[in-house]
């Protein structure tokens, strides 16, 4: 056999751009076994999820006394939200510094649950402060105070920020 | 031996056919928004887990058209199933997506429902089922997914080794705005499939042409040129390889092998300075890629064609040490996975959250084995299998720590037991003093009320009588009651008295009568008022002794019950992590063998062909100096 034939016997081996595929044939009964297992336990995680996500809420926010704040950003805004604080009676509740997925997030429509807790039926005051950046770079920070009543039912509230020149924060019921 | 063209398509679906939820112009439902939240964060454990138990809740209320998630159901359906084909859970997916395609719902929606059904059934190789749900798809289509429907119906097509009718199909996508250059391409492997060489090149030209910007344009127009300078290749026509082989762009994911294939395509028309450009580029590459190692050996080669010995004595000499060292790598890889570091190095968080993890896998020091399994990471079995291992980790991390929460809740329910049981005895006996006195005031006031009420209608003046007034009436009556002689004029002349005394009090009764009805009634109410309150706080009260009561009775069993739930979850996973792991590294370690074999093939040829190179460098420098 000449050079080139014995060079090329090896070498066309790996001539075309697909890769052998020996190591790669996982795709047996096995993996499908597998894969099939691994959606069962998915689902069993999830239920385990659901049925510890009740019995959690039942056992640290019981309906009478439980708050829940959420927030929300209306379409298209443009300023970046970089973090938020949250006060009730003047005491500070919780504050979020928000990365750029979870930005992205609220941008998109999504609704963060910020806040969780325990409060006593009545009125009470709730303080937002919001920081970021507009869109010439240029830093922003913005406080409102709201009033609120607790019932004897579970509080929803949904706290919506936008930016300077548009609605800044809004407090609601959800 | 052409390769199939089946696997030519494989890498363009995965993400043309990945959607995204919609955001609702105004949301009206807050766990679906938090659903949402976790989902565009591609967090769809936490996406699903909300979004699960609010639409059961939804399916389970009386009146679902009071329910928040109402004005949503649909989008929250899909958005279902979608975040489960994300998470990776098919079987549920098709079956939320079989759900909305089998409801009362519109046909644009019913419509698209079919679109994703048939996309799951495509992606899991049920090419018959993915045909069908297609051909449920009637009537109005969104326009969003029209061309994605033709898409997929083609690739149905082409995977069922059906080109003609992929053929009919992709046709009518050349216009596509999304599709024009897949579509292109994807023709050219159809007219392949069916036979049609000479349409089938020409087709390929034309996509491997295409004026794009965009980036997976780009490197489906570097495809079909690699595709179809390999094939002219494979069939001899070196001379026509050529030109596609050289459009591959350099800094594309198609450059090693259109480097190594326009050398060789060079090489065969004996153009051996032409072959040297594209392997001499391809040579300084990584060294763990196939096409540089092949170009390594390959370089030389044509070295040796040109009479130029002692350079590519050098170059093989190179490539002896670099496949030398490789081989080294390669061994202490294998002994690396074998001790269970891949794994180990595939779930590090920090890795994981680098959205280029893969790449950064080659940089860790400790991890040599991923410089050789690039490809086979992005194999799609091997992705499966991983995104599978990945996916149990995180389970186990989230089932790790819920765990070790159930000892915090039995704390917390002891502590709430410890304060409030000695309390509860004492507030029970007040409170049964309290319940009792109100329900009395209760009923009280019911009767007011229907004495008010009975008054409206049958005016009694003597009901509204003062205590007083009350009282001198009674005393009038009694005393009237002690003339009992009516000879007498004394008590005759009393009688009269006593007569006209109750005359008086009658008439300011019945004078009065409705002025102080109004006061009764203003009072009445005033009273209801008092009483409402009384009784919300009575109910306020209620709560409260139920709240406590809540707060630390009935967690026992559903605790004990998670627990086992989730010790028995955690074994379970434990059990497919280490088959699923095992798996994984059975595949490397076949891998990396298989690539040492042939790199110590390589070395052998290299060690060879150096030895080859000095003899003849050798012999041509000894007839140089016979010349002299």
């Amino acid at each position: 056999m000449s050079r080139l034939g014995l060079i090329l016997s090896v070498l066309f081996l790996s001539w075309s751009f697909s890769v052998p595929t020996t190591a790669q044939d996982l795709s047996g009964d096995d993996m499908r076994s597998l894969d099939g297992q691994v959606q069962e336990i998915k689902s069993d995680v999830l239920d385990i999820a659901s049925e510890l996500g009740n019995l959690e809420e039942r056992l640290l926010y019981p309906s009478n006394t439980q708050l829940a704040l959420f927030v929300s950003m209306p379409a298209n805004e443009s300023f970046r939200l970089d973090a938020v604080k949250i006060e009730i009676n003047g005491e500070m509740a919780t504050h979020h510094i928000y990365s750029f997925q979870e930005l992205e997030a609220l941008r998109k429509g999504g609704v963060q649950k910020v806040y969780a807790g325990n409060i006593v039926t009545g009125d009470h005051e709730l303080r937002v402060t919001m920081l970021g950046k507009l869109e010439n770079g240029k830093d922003f920070d913005q406080s409102g105070s709201f009033t609120f009543n607790k019932g004897v039912k579970p509080k929803s509230l949904g706290i919506t920020l936008a930016g300077p020149g548009q609605s800044g924060i809004q407090v609601g019921d959800w | 031996m052409r390769r199939a063209p089946a696997s030519w398509i494989g890498l363009l679906l995965l993400g043309l056919l990945a959607t995204s939820p919609s955001r609702s112009e105004a949301l009206k439902d807050l766990y679906f928004g938090e659903a949402l939240y976790y989902a565009h964060q591609g967090q769809f454990f936490e996406a699903l887990e909300r979004l699960d138990g609010e639409v059961k809740q939804h399916d389970d209320v009386d009146e679902p058209e009071l329910d928040t998630l109402y004005a949503h159901i649909d989008d929250a359906e899909f958005s279902l199933g979608d975040f489960e084909l994300r998470y990776r859970m098919h079987h549920r997916a098709g079956r939320a997506i079989k759900a909305v395609l089998e409801g009362a719902v519109d046909e644009r929606i019913r419509n698209d429902a079919a679109y994703r059904l048939a996309r799951i059934h495509f992606q899991k190789n049920q090419l018959e089922d993915a045909l069908l749900a297609l051909d449920r798809i009637d009537g109005k289509i969104p326009e969003s997914i029209r061309d994605d429907i033709e898409f997929l119906r083609a690739n149905v097509y082409l995977a069922q080794a059906k080109p003609e009718e992929s053929i009919a199909t992709l046709e009518q996508l050349k216009n596509s705005d999304s599709f024009a250059g897949f579509a292109a391409y994807n023709l050219g492997i159809a007219f392949l499939q069916s036979g049609q060489r000479q349409q089938a090149l020409e087709q390929l030209d034309r996509a491997g042409q295409i004026v794009t910007k965009d980036p997976a344009e780009l490197a489906i127009r570097d495809k079909a040129n690699l595709v179809l300078g390999t094939i002219l290749l494979e069939d001899g026509e070196h001379e026509r390889a050529i030109p596609p082989l050289n459009r591959v762009r350099l800094d594309g994911p198609f450059s090693n092998q259109a480097l190594l294939s326009s050398g060789w395509a060079n090489l065969s028309i004996d153009r051996y300075e032409r072959a040297i450009v594209p392997w001499n580029i391809l040579a300084s590459r990584e060294v763990t890629d196939l096409a540089t190692q092949e170009a390594m050996l390959a370089l030389p080669y044509a070295y040796g064609k040109l009479d130029v010995h002692g350079r590519a004595a050098i170059a093989y000499g190179h490539a002896l040490d670099a496949f030398t060292a490789e081989v080294g790598k390669l061994t202490e890889s294998i002994d690396s996975i074998r001790e269970g570091k891949f794994l180990e190095a595939l779930v590090r968080e920090e890795i994981r959250k680098d959205k280029d993890w893969v790449i950064r896998l080659r940089s860790l020091p400790e991890s040599p084995e991923t410089y050789y399994l690039m490809e086979l990471l992005a194999s799609h079995d091997f992705q499966t299998g991983l995104q599978n291992y990945l996916d149990l980790a995180d389970l186990k991390e989230k089932l790790e720590t819920w765990e070790s929460s159930f000892d915090s809740f039995d704390e917390m329910v002891d502590i709430r037991a410890t304060h409030y049981q000695p309390l509860l005895p004492d507030v029970d006996t007040q409170f049964r003093e309290l319940d009792s006195r109100l329900r009395l005031r209760i009923e009280q006031h019911k009767m007011l009320v229907r004495r008010r009420d009975d008054l409206l209608t049958t005016p009694r003046p003597e009901f509204l009588a003062t205590r007083d007034e009350q009282a001198i009436l009674a005393k009038l009556e009694a005393m009237d009651a002690q003339l009992t002689d009516p000879e007498s004029p004394s008590q005759a002349d009393m009688r009269q008295r006593i007569q006209r005394l109750k005359g008086t009090l009658t008439w300011k009764l019945e004078t009065e009568y409705h002025e102080r009805l109004a006061v009764f009634d203003a009072n009445l109410r005033s009273l209801g008022a008092a009483m409402a309150i009384a009784q919300e706080q009575y109910d306020a009260f209620v709560r409260s002794r139920q709240a406590a009561t809540h707060s630390f009775v009935g967690y026992e069993k559903p605790v004990n019950r998670l627990r086992l739930r989730v010790k028995a979850a955690i074994d379970r996973v434990d059990l497919l992590m280490a088959r699923q792991g095992r798996s994984l590294e059975v595949a490397a370690v076949d891998e990396l063998i298989a690539r040492r074999s042939r790199l110590k093939n390589y070395g052998d040829k290299a060690r060879f062909a150096l030895a080859d190179s000095y003899d003849r460098a050798t012999q041509s420098q000894a007839r140089v100096e016979e010349v002299q």
